[in-house]
Order: structure tokens, then sequence, then C-alpha cells
């Protein structure tokens, strides 16, 4: 078959000697230039992104050749949003036809990802030809994909030609013992293979992919499912190492098991990360790598902005009717880019001015012995009710919370919760009390709520919890409400290092 | 002798392509196999491809009725632990 190619962009072209391995160009996100400029409208990659950009995934690849023991192959549940999850499986021109009508409905919609119900590259033959035809069609959505890794080494060349720039591998450990754990098998070379040997051959074949990739100057992230007991103390070695052969970002996410999903450790009891623990770890791998902070793991056919789901306003029988008129969406979507672009340089050009205009920062010379300097002001959590990165959201109506840490060195994401809302202003409102319960118990590590409005009854709960209510910032951006609430605290004497919050005093 | 594809089937694809004697047919509720075209693979590999990549224990079965993916051997659950934690949520 003669296929279309595509020739690589300069920028694809520069490989990994123009961007994560030179560590020189960092900037204050830790990302360099150039690859910032690859990732600012990807929603995934780039944390900036994602409060503004929206990406979909469509559900073209049924077929795994490995198993999972957080995974479940009866991929059937519209209640659930979690990876592998799909409603309705698609072919690849159904598959264009709705990435079509989304990017005509969506302006925002900047990126279109295989990831699943399976893995993609077991089902290279609906998987590319959704790819060939969307490179045609719609040369302004960003193509990605995300895979096990098994068969990738034999992908990449023809994932190359289709311009895709953004890859995940989902690499959990790299060693075979820790692997024999999390994986039950693989279809290799026309056998199934089990245990130990499935894992080392699936972990070669990872790093491989991951090595090529990287050669290619394609853009890799990795993402690593946290498993307490199984993978936790081995994650940091793997961030090292998959840093070392490429990946720009590390992407570690907590284990969803529940018995009810039918997964091996969900019906084994095998325990999820607290919160906590996934942002020490986080923390942990952090001084090697770029982290990412604000993935949602979303179902393999999730379409709007991280966070939400608009599947639903998308389903077979609805695009079917939709007429689409793809050349004029090009041109409004272009508009919104361009307007998002400049939001975007105006917010990283204030937060530079801000950062030279505070004291810089001298790390000295410690002698041996010497006491260190004080620092000033202790590490704050901070849950935000945020929508396109400004504090918009009433408390009750919060989906979710994004929760930053704020300190002397700036405010910086470091997770998210989910949340059910607490008042959607109708006979829902029965189990309000159990939810903002739900909702006071997911932020208890956090000491400030950030939100555009909050009810009476909330307010006095959650300061009752110890966690202080705000919505004096409402429709502020995020990271400078942030600062200046943690700058309030630090005048007024509350954030002494040493001294604990005021509800564990 | 022909292995045949039974309702706990989740019609994933998996086992289509692989078929040596292309005898696998997308169909619903479930895929199906030719039972004329299936030689369980003997002659041209080791296992039957279907079997081998088929991620449902029991949706696969032989002329006599058995499942060549019994339960637990895919998942590592042992049926036992998977009946008790059924039984459990149904309860709720």
């Amino acid at each position: 078959m003669d296929l279309p190619v595509i020739e690589p962009s300069p920028a694809a072209a520069a490989g990994c000697s123009a961007d994560s391995c030179g560590a020189t160009a960092r900037q204050v996100d830790g990302l360099s230039d150039a690859i910032r400029a690859r990732v600012q409208d990807h929603p995934c990659y780039s944390e900036d992104a994602h409060h503004y950009f929206a990406r979909m995934h469509v559900a073209v690849a049924p077929a795994c050749n490995i198993q999972c023991h957080y995974c479940n192959r009866k991929y059937d549940c519209a209640n659930e949003s979690r990876p592998g999850v799909v409603s309705e499986l698609l072919t690849p021109d159904q598959a264009v036809r709705k990435t079509l009508a989304v990017a005509a409905a969506i302006p925002q919609m900047s990126v279109l990802g295989i990831a699943g119900p399976g893995d993609p590259l077991a089902n290279p033959e609906r998987t590319f030809e959704t790819f060939r035809q969307l490179a045609l069609k719609a040369p302004d959505i960003k193509l990605c994909v995300s895979t096990n890794g098994l068969v990738l080494p034999e992908y990449v060349e023809e994932l190359a030609r289709y311009n895709i720039d953004h890859v995940t591998i989902t690499i959990n450990c790299v060693d075979p013992e820790i692997g024999a754990r999390i994986y039950p098998w693989i279809f290799w070379k026309n056998r199934r293979v089990c245990g130990r040997e499935a894992a080392a051959i699936l972990i070669g074949q990872q790093q491989k992919g991951l090595e090529m990739l990287s050669a290619r100057g394609i853009l890799v992230k990795v993402n690593s499912v946290l498993i307490p007991g199984v993978n936790d103390a081995h994650l940091p070695e793997v961030s090292k190492i998959v840093k070392a052969k490429g990946a720009f970002l590390h992407n570690v996410m907590p284990l969803i098991a529940e018995a009810g999903h039918g997964t091996f450790y969900g019906v084994m009891g095998q325990r999820s990360p607290q919160p906590a623990e996934l942002k020490a770890l986080q923390d942990a791998c952090a001084g090697d790598m770029n982290m990412m902070r604000h993935c949602r793991q979303c179902r393999a056919d999730a379409v709007g902005l991280l966070g939400e789901d608009r599947g639903a306003e998308f389903t077979l029988d609805r695009i079917e009717n939709m007429e689409v008129d793809y050349e004029a969406a090009i041109v409004v979507r272009a508009e919104l880019r361009a307007q998002i672009a400049a939001e975007l340089a105006q917010k990283r050009a204030r937060a530079h001015a801000h950062a030279a205009s505070a004291t810089p920062q001298v790390i000295k010379f410690q002698p041996q012995g010497a006491k260190p300097a004080p620092a000033v002001g202790r590490p704050v959590l901070m849950a935000v009710a945020a929508k396109s990165g400004l504090v918009a959201v009433h408390f009750g109506h919060a989906t979710e919370f994004l929760v930053y840490e704020a300190s002397a060195a700036g405010a910086r994401l470091v997770g998210h919760r989910r949340a059910a809302s607490y008042c959607a202003g109708d006979e829902t409102c029965g189990d309000a009390e159990a939810v903002l319960a739900e909702t006071i118990r997911a932020l208890a590590d956090c000491e400030v709520v950030l939100c555009s409005r909050i009810g009476y009854e909330p307010w006095g709960q959650l300061e009752a919890a110890g966690i202080q209510p705000n919505g004096e910032y409402a429709m502020q951006p995020i990271e400078e409400a942030v600062i200046a609430v943690w700058n309030e605290m630090l005048a007024a004497g509350r954030l002494t290092v040493g001294q604990p919050a005021a509800r564990r005093a | 002798m022909a292995l045949e594809i039974v309702d706990s089937c989740v019609n994933c694809w998996a086992c289509q392509p692989l078929c040596p004697q292309q005898a696998i047919q997308a169909a619903t509720p479930h895929f199906l196999i030719d039972a004329d075209k299936c030689t369980e693979c003997s002659g041209d590999f080791a296992a039957p491809q279907c079997a081998s990549i088929c991620p449902i224990e029991g949706a696969i079965i032989n002329e006599l009725g058995e499942a060549l993916n019994p339960p637990g051997s895919l998942t590592g659950i042992p049926p036992a632990r998977w009946a008790a934690v059924q039984a459990e949520i149904a309860a709720r």
C-alpha cells in the first residue's frame, strides 16, 4: 500500500540533543523552550495547556496482547472513568467522523489519541488507518498514541511516518521479578508466555521502543501505575532509567482497584495508594525527572477537557446527524489557538516578571557542621475549584479540586482530587451531607480551599475540619491566587517553620 | 476437530487476525469459528492461536466442551476467591 509520507518537522528531527537531555536549558516549570513549543497545546503533556485545551480518545483498538493485573477486559461500563473502559467501539471511518465532529464542536480540542481499550499497536490496521485518514483530513490535530510497548519497536517507523509526535509507554517496572507480579501473561511469537519470562520480554521491548523513539526525536511520556507493596519502592529507579533513555515526562498514577471492577488486584484485595503516598513518590522522583501531576486517568473514549467527559454528546447516532464543515472549523480553531497562546505567553511573562522582582534565591556553600539558614515560611497545600486556569467554580458545584503546594518558591500543582458535586441544586441534595463529608476527607491534607463562592453550611464544616475556605479570589488566575493567600498566611505569622497547621495544633 | 467461541466472548478482535485458516468471523452477540475451517492450528502452530491470545477464561471451548483457558488460568484469581467476592458484592 502506498502511504502519504509526512516529513518530520525540524523540531521533531532535532531529537533529544535539543530538549530533554539538555538540563541547562530548563525553565521554571522544568521543560526546555524547545519541548514547551511542542507540547504547548497538548493537555496531557503540558500542565499549562490542560487548563485550556481538550483531548479526545477514539476507541478503535479493542485487542490486547498482554494482561495487566489492574485491567479487566470486559470493558463496557458507562459509569466508570478509568483507562481501558469504553462504551462504544469504533471502526476507523467512524472514528474519523467522530473526531471531525468533535473538533468542529469543541475548537479547544487539539489532540486525538488512541489509547485502547486494548493496545493500539496490537490493532495496527485499525490504529494506523485512523491516523492515516486524520493526518490528511485534520492536519491541525495532534495525533498521539499510548501503548504497553510489547510490539512498539516494530512500529516506530510507521508512527514517525504519520507525524505522531507524542507516544506514551506504560512502564511499571524494569525488574522482571516485579513484572511477574503485575503481568500474568503476554502473547509473544504465537504463544502465551507467563510469569517472569513474560515480564522480561515485555520490559526488554519497552526499553528498546523507548530508545528507538528517543533516537527519532519523538517525545515520550512514561506512565507508571503506583501499586503499593509491588512497585512503589522500585518506581524512583524506573524514573531514573527512563529519563536516561530519553523520556521527557513521567506520570505516576495511583492504582485503581475495586472488587467490583473484576480485576486481579481488585478481587484479591490489593489496596490503592493514598493521595499522600502518591505525592511523596512523585516528589521522590521529581529530583531526577519532570513529573506529571495533572493526569485524570481518563477513559479510552474520553472527550473534552481533562477532568470532564463529554463523550455522551458524541455517540455514533448523534454524530450521524451532525453537519461538519471542517474547512470553517479549521479557521475557528486556529483563531482560538492563537488567542490561547497569547494568553499563555502573557501569563508566563507575568510569572517571569514576578520571579525577577522577587529576591533571588541564592544557594550558598555551607561549610560542614554549619547550621542551615532558616527557611522562611513552610509549604502549604491548597485545593482549588478551577476552570480554565482560574479560581472559577462554586465549591458546591466542583467535581474535582486541583491541589497546589504554595511555598516561597511559588505555586506548584501537585495533584487533583475527585469530588461528587456537593450541590446539584435538585433532589440529589438529599445526599449533600454524605458528599460533603467525603469531599472534606479527600481534602484532609489541604489547609485552604479556593473557590469562586461557597455556601454557609459547607464553610462552617470546612473550617471545623481545619480547612480555610476562601472565596476572595474568584475569577483570578490560580497561581496568583495561591501565592497571594500564602503571602497573607505568611504575613499573619501562620507559616513559621515547624509550626503545624492550626487544626493539628 | 474444531474449537468454538461461546457467549462470554467480549468481541475484542484479538483472535480474528491470528487464525491461520481465516476461520474466525466477527459477529454479534459474539465472534464465531467456522467449524469446517478450524483445524485447532494443528500443522501451523504448537498451540491454537485464538486460545493463546483470548483474554477471557472459558470463552473458547473444544469439542468436548472443555475450556481451553479454564477459570483462574488467565487472571490468576482463584475461582473460590472470585465466587466469594461476587457473593459479597451481590449481598451489598
